[in-house]
């Protein structure tokens, strides 16, 4: 069984994001880019089912520049056996990547798809769930445990107020949570490994994907700062401003 | 043309998101707002909807199959109606987040997450970036699916107990997605709390409680005494010290009460990013530069161990 895993380059984890001044956009100029930390864990997992023998194939796939190559570069020294770059340098937005992935997942024909819940730029939430309704596949998203049994896929996910368990016929996609995994760091010799394995380089047009936004970005601000208040000297202090002046005790 | 809100239930009773995603759809166009109500044996949860201000059709779809909300059905039963609608608003909840971009994909329409303020019918606000930045996107699809954060929309009024004489029920046909996941089971918290999205007081821990033993000897009561839900920051759900469902933050709840008490939290972009509209903060750390204090209404400086007792006693 093979497994597709989407992965997507963006603003790393710790760099606080800045906005330009003139509202087109994040500043992103020679800032520090990193893999999205659930698609770390979404590679990972996969890694995971390869080395418990129930996956036979871990192939990455990343939409986006040239750059997304390093991506890629991660992912293959995290222990995917092949990679897959989309490489376009225009706007891509949840549901054209969605498209694109579906693509290769016809091509590939994956017994599991697995993706990060979200993106840590675009916060989006939906790539994974439109690929399974593009797909005409079923989906448990927010993944805190997937185990194989037969020819189903169990997953545990993550809802508001507790957690639930779907079971689902493969092939599936599954969006990761925080919590499905803890990603393996990569080692050295792994990274010279994964310079060696294979890459193809595709481009939207050559899959035949229409990838124009539908979303047009008018502005992009700062939010509303909100002001610090003051240090009360002790809990006498806090209840009595609670109770008199912000009137909420 | 009409907006569809899709209703949040658990086949007994609506929960409360949907009263701030019909505010939402109110913000729009608030002459044409139908209910949709996907579940088994929900007809309680089609009354109720009937009952609420803003409301002008309630949509029945009642199944078996509906019962666990599974998306690939209610995908499907959407579908049947979705191109009748301008917009389609769902929560952005697990079950909203899930459901949407399902049903966009199938749209052909892009969907908008997360809206915080609606600018015109095809134009709206949502935070990227955990917070960081606002987008103003403007969407050129003929069918807007948007979810809706509900801290962001108050809900409208409740109306009087008894339907409007506008307001109809209308029973639609409930399809099937013959290739669907299954519900095995589900395990939700006890309900002796509010809920996290919900609750007017907040109370959270953070690393700086130490162990999950603090947490339910030094917060819980606290919480008790505040009539609070209990949160978490990831770092203190990470050290198993809270639930995962606690978790306040980009990735966890986005909360937005009256007061939210941060207590041993230092403060993360991405924990501030779940609780930085609520009314009045307070943070109690005994780091003095903790980040948390740049967000706070009131700091407090000083060991968590003898204050939050001191509080619980005070209150």
């Amino acid at each position: 069984m093979k497994v597709v895993v989407a992965v997507k380059r963006v603003l790393d984890y710790n760099v606080k994001p800045r906005v330009r001044n003139d509202g087109s956009g994040l500043d992103l100029a020679n800032a520090k880019m990193s893999m999205n930390p659930f698609d770390e864990i979404a590679i990972e997992e996969a890694v995971r089912l390869k080395e418990a023998g129930m996956a036979t194939e871990v192939i990455a796939v990343s939409c986006g520049t040239t750059q997304s190559q390093e991506t890629l570069r991660t992912a293959l020294a995290m222990g995917a056996d092949r990679a897959i770059l989309i490489e376009t340098d225009a706007e891509l937005q949840p549901l054209s990547v969605a498209k694109l992935l579906k693509v290769i997942v016809d091509r590939e024909a994956p017994g599991v798809i697995l993706l990060g819940k979200q993106a840590i730029d675009d916060d989006a939430n939906q790539t994974g769930q439109m690929l399974a309704a593009l797909a005409g596949l079923p989906q448990a998203t927010f993944a805190s445990k997937v185990s194989v049994e037969g020819d189903r896929l169990i997953v545990a996910r993550e809802v508001d107020g507790g957690e639930e368990t779907l079971s689902l016929p493969m092939p599936a996609v599954v969006t990761s949570d925080l919590r499905l995994n803890e990603p393996r760091y990569v080692s050295l010799p792994n990274i010279m490994k994964a310079k060696k394995k294979p890459m193809e380089t595709t481009t939207p047009e050559m899959l035949g994907v229409d990838v124009t936004p539908r979303l047009q970005t008018l502005r992009v601000e700062e939010p509303a700062t909100r002001k610090a208040g003051i240090k009360v000297p002790d809990v006498a202090a806090l209840l009595g401003a609670l109770r008199d002046e912000a009137k909420v005790l | 043309m009409a907006i569809l809100v899709i209703a949040e239930h658990d086949n007994r009773a609506l929960s409360a998101v949907t009263l701030n995603v019909i505010a939402a759809a109110s913000r729009i166009d608030a002459t044409h707002i139908h209910v949709l109500v996907a579940g088994s044996s929900a007809r309680s949860v089609a009354d109720e909807a009937l009952k609420l201000a803003g409301v002008h059709t309630v949509l029945l779809a009642d199944a078996p199959h509906l019962e666990a909300h599974i998306a690939e059905h209610v995908e499907a039963t959407v579908l049947t109606i979705a191109k009748l609608y301008s917009h389609v608003l769902l929560a952005a909840s697990s079950q909203g987040k899930n459901l949407a971009p399902r049903i966009a994909a199938k749209l052909d329409a892009a969907q908008i997450g997360d809206i915080v303020e609606v600018v015109d019918a095809d134009t709206f606000k949502r935070p990227i970036y955990a917070g960081n930045a606002v987008a103003t996107v403007r969407s050129v699809d003929p069918i807007k699916v948007l979810t809706v954060r509900p801290t962001a929309f108050e809900a409208l009024a409740a109306q009087g107990s008894s339907p409007p004489a506008s307001a109809r029920l209308e029973e639609i046909a409930a399809a099937v997605n013959g290739n669907s996941a299954q519900l095995v089971g589900r395990t939700l918290a006890s309900r002796d709390r509010p809920e996290l999205g919900q609750a007017a007081t907040v109370v959270s821990g953070g690393r700086g409680l130490g162990s999950s033993q603090n947490f339910k000897n030094v917060l819980e009561p606290l919480a008790d005494k505040l009539g609070a839900a209990l949160g978490a920051s990831r770092a203190a759900v990470d050290a198993g010290f809270a639930p995962n469902d606690a978790q306040v933050g980009q990735t966890g709840k986005i909360v937005a009460p009256q007061l939210y008490v941060a207590v041993g939290i230092s403060g993360a972009i991405q924990h501030l990013a779940g609780m930085k509209d609520s009314k009045v903060i307070v943070a109690i750390n005994k780091d003095a530069e903790a980040p948390i204090f740049s967000v706070a209404d009131y700091g407090l400086v000083g060991d968590l161990f003898q204050i939050v007792p001191h509080m619980v006693a005070g209150v």
